[in-house]
């Protein structure tokens, strides 16, 4: 058996007018990846200092598809974020505090400890949470896309799914359900190469973006490691589904850099395809685009780092102040007594007409009420 | 006061709210220009259009999920099962996504669906389920069973506008053969609560759905003191209504279509063992159709099913006891 390798990666299949990101954008797009780098790696710390309860996940490697694919959201747009997208809440306007405090279980927590790691979706910002079950979301995105659908609004629902979820018939309901309604909705499917420990040529026979044509919505690949990649494919998708082209499915390709999760020593990684993906770090890589190719000076990238781990780090002393939740809680909430809109996420993208509130990188956020 | 069969009940509630609240919408196989297997939605499409009155492909998990993310969205769907017993195709959204949502994120999730339930007319293993106690195992779901044309319209009102996922288990052996007087306009009729269907002091059946009326037909045809208790809500149950009228008669016998072990009678029993164990003149009965399956063949159907000679005979044994 061959494994998947590099070779699968493909070059950007929609070209990015450079005109859409400023200068500021793409310091943005960094910034947002490095966030998510560096909070993943205080959880993981924290998880080994035995705070975590469970297991730990992560998306190492995978940045540049989360932080680039919400990065072309609106506020109103809608999201049912994975657990290996933490960039799209930090997109989002999550901040690390509440991320690293919903790992330990904390009161602070998104889920103020109702649930755990990424199984979360900030209510107060568009997101609908997902659950372990996949690829579930998909088909509750779409019913968040019928909505807007039956009432003409421009507006879009996305979410993400692995590749592994393309294996379950929930997938096939999805698409085409998503097909025959042509639904606002975007998916984005990431190609991390396993699904657990089950490679690619054990998931499929044919690859996921061949299959959307025969759902009757066009289907994108892109490389998953290059974030404006990632972002032009969801700007052109969300574009389109706005317009009431109906739905995309958007393949990124990438590869998972860590286990499952923690408890997973990867041994079933050969080690060079982890080298030859070591290579193409998207975070990486694009600081040394940013440099190369829009002047960005050594000092800004350093600075963008910098800031980050220093913001990271507060934010987890405020997460470990976080108490742990009233075990009282643990009998209340099973029913709602009404129903509440979703608020709307922040949308830091330069190309939204409607000015969203800047999202300073010391912003606090409120505590969570009970 | 108009006379309408369930069926119609159940189509009078839903248009009204329809009528009511734009964002009421109906999804679900063949209940557009069909107007579903069973005709609830007749006529619907016409009146509200075919996106209001969605034909869905068969799948019942995105059935099930599009409810979910609409009516986070805020709009008020209702979901058909063509036969309750496909449920199963989509309890996965229904329990882990829908039901879970308020409790984990806080997230309201109003959606209504639609289970046309029960056994007596060879439908076989397939269409002839009442699956009402798997919905019981997965907190966060209500789940009411009508008896009456009038309770069918007020209480599926009442699961439209509440603000989370309501199973609504009509008896396809109700459809047409229960007819009683139903309000006109917008009526609903508040979930939680159970119905004193017929008073009596001398022994209680505490029933819901198709054992109501069984229920009723065994204390007349009886001619005994005997009381019948609608349950009408399965979850959350009347806590109080049962244990009033385990005291007031100190005899009960629940009975109802689904299958025995851990169904809702099991949970009624046991509440009334626990809270109400010193009124009780006689040990709890129960009359349910066994675990089985339901059978094809109209003997083998007829002797899983419970007949009213056998709401007869427990109510006789019980008075005697």
């Amino acid at each position: 058996m061959t494994l998947s390798d590099a070779s699968a990666v493909m070059g950007a299949a929609v070209p990015l007018d450079p005109a859409l990101l400023t200068r500021a954008d793409r310091a943005e797009l960094l910034r947002y990846m490095t966030m998510m780098r560096t909070a993943e790696e205080r959880a993981l710390s924290l998880y080994k200092q035995g705070k975590v309860p469970g297991s730990f996940y992560d998306g190492r490697g995978q940045e540049a598809i989360s932080v680039g694919a919400a990065f072309a959201l609106s506020p109103r747009d809608r999201l049912c974020i994975l657990h290996r997208d933490l960039g799209a809440h930090f997109v989002r306007g999550v901040t690390p505090d509440r991320y690293l405090a919903n790992y330990m279980g904390r009161a602070d927590g998104v889920t103020g400890g109702k649930d755990g790691n990424l199984h979360f979706g900030d209510r107060a910002r568009g997101c609908v949470g997902m659950v372990s079950m996949l690829p579930d979301m998909a088909l509750v995105a779409n019913g968040m896309a019928l909505a807007m659908k039956m009432r003409g609004e421009a507006r879009v629902a996305l979410t993400f799914f692995g590749e592994g979820s393309t294996a379950n018939g929930q997938w096939h309901e999805a698409m085409n359900f998503a097909g025959v309604q042509r639904l606002p909705v975007v998916f984005v499917l990431e190609n991390n190469r396993f699904a657990y420990s089950t490679p690619n040529e054990l998931e499929f026979a044919a690859d996921p973006v061949e299959r959307a044509e025969g759902y009757g919505l066009p289907g994108a690949e892109v490389d998953g490691n290059d974030v404006e990649a990632v972002f032009a494919a969801v700007h052109a998708a969300v574009e389109r589904a706005r317009e009431g082209g109906g739905p995309t499915l958007v393949e990124c390709q990438t590869m998972r850099m860590h286990g499952h999760g923690a408890h997973d020593d990867m041994g079933y990684v050969p080690a060079e395809l982890l080298a030859k993906w070591e290579a193409r770090d998207p975070i990486q890589s694009y600081a040394a685009r940013l440099l190369e190719e829009f002047d960005f000076a050594d000092e800004e990238v350093e600075r963008i780092t910098e800031e980050v781990r220093a913001y990271v780090a507060e934010c987890a002393e405020r997460a470990l102040a976080s108490p742990m939740p009233d075990p009282a809680l643990a009998r209340e909430g099973v029913f709602a007594d009404r129903w509440e809109p979703l608020g709307d996420g922040a949308a830091p993208w330069s190309g939204w007409a409607e000015p969203t509130a800047p999202q300073p990188i010391d912003n606090r956020v409120e505590r969570r009420a009970a | 006061m108009p006379e309408l069969t369930y069926l119609e009940a159940i189509s009078d509630g839903l248009r009204t709210e329809m009528r009511r609240d734009e964002s009421v919408f109906c999804l679900g196989e063949d209940i557009g220009a069909f107007g579903g297997a069973f005709k609830v939605t007749a006529g619907f499409a016409a009146e509200f259009g075919p996106e209001r009155v969605l034909d869905t492909p068969l799948a019942e998990n995105a059935i099930i999920g599009a409810a979910t993310g609409a009516a986070i969205e805020g709009m008020r769907p209702v979901c058909e099962m063509q036969f309750a017993d496909f449920i199963a195709c989509g309890f996965d959204q229904l329990v882990n996504v829908a039901a879970k949502l308020h409790y984990r994120q806080g997230q309201s999730v109003p959606l209504v669906v639609r289970l046309p339930s029960g056994g007596g007319f060879s439908g076989g293993p397939f269409h002839s389920q009442n699956p009402e106690a798997w919905f019981l195992q997965a907190p966060g779901l209500k789940v009411v069973a009508p008896a009456t044309a009038a309770d069918a319209k007020g209480l599926l009102a009442s699961a439209i506008r509440d603000p989370n996922p309501v199973c609504f288990l009509e008896h396809k052996g109700l459809y047409r053969h229960v007819r009683d007087e139903v309000p006109a306009g917008e009526y609903t009729v508040p979930l939680g609560k159970a119905r004193v269907a017929r008073e009596g002091g001398e022994l209680t059946v505490i029933a819901y759905g198709s054992a109501v009326p069984s229920a009723l037909a065994a204390a007349e045809a009886l001619e005994e003191d005997i009381e019948v208790l609608d349950l009408r809500s399965l979850w959350p149950l009347d806590a109080e209504a049962i244990l009033a009228t385990a005291r007031k008669t100190g005899k009960v016998l629940i009975a109802h279509e689904a299958t025995r072990a851990c169904g809702v009678g099991a949970e009624v029993a046991a509440l009334i063992g626990a809270e109400a164990f010193e009124d009780l003149d006689a040990p709890i009965r129960r009359l349910t159709a066994p675990d089985v399956p339901i059978p094809f063949s109209p003997t083998l159907e007829a002797a899983v099913l419970p007949q009213l000679d056998d709401v007869k005979e427990a109510c006789g044994e019980l008075l005697a006891y």
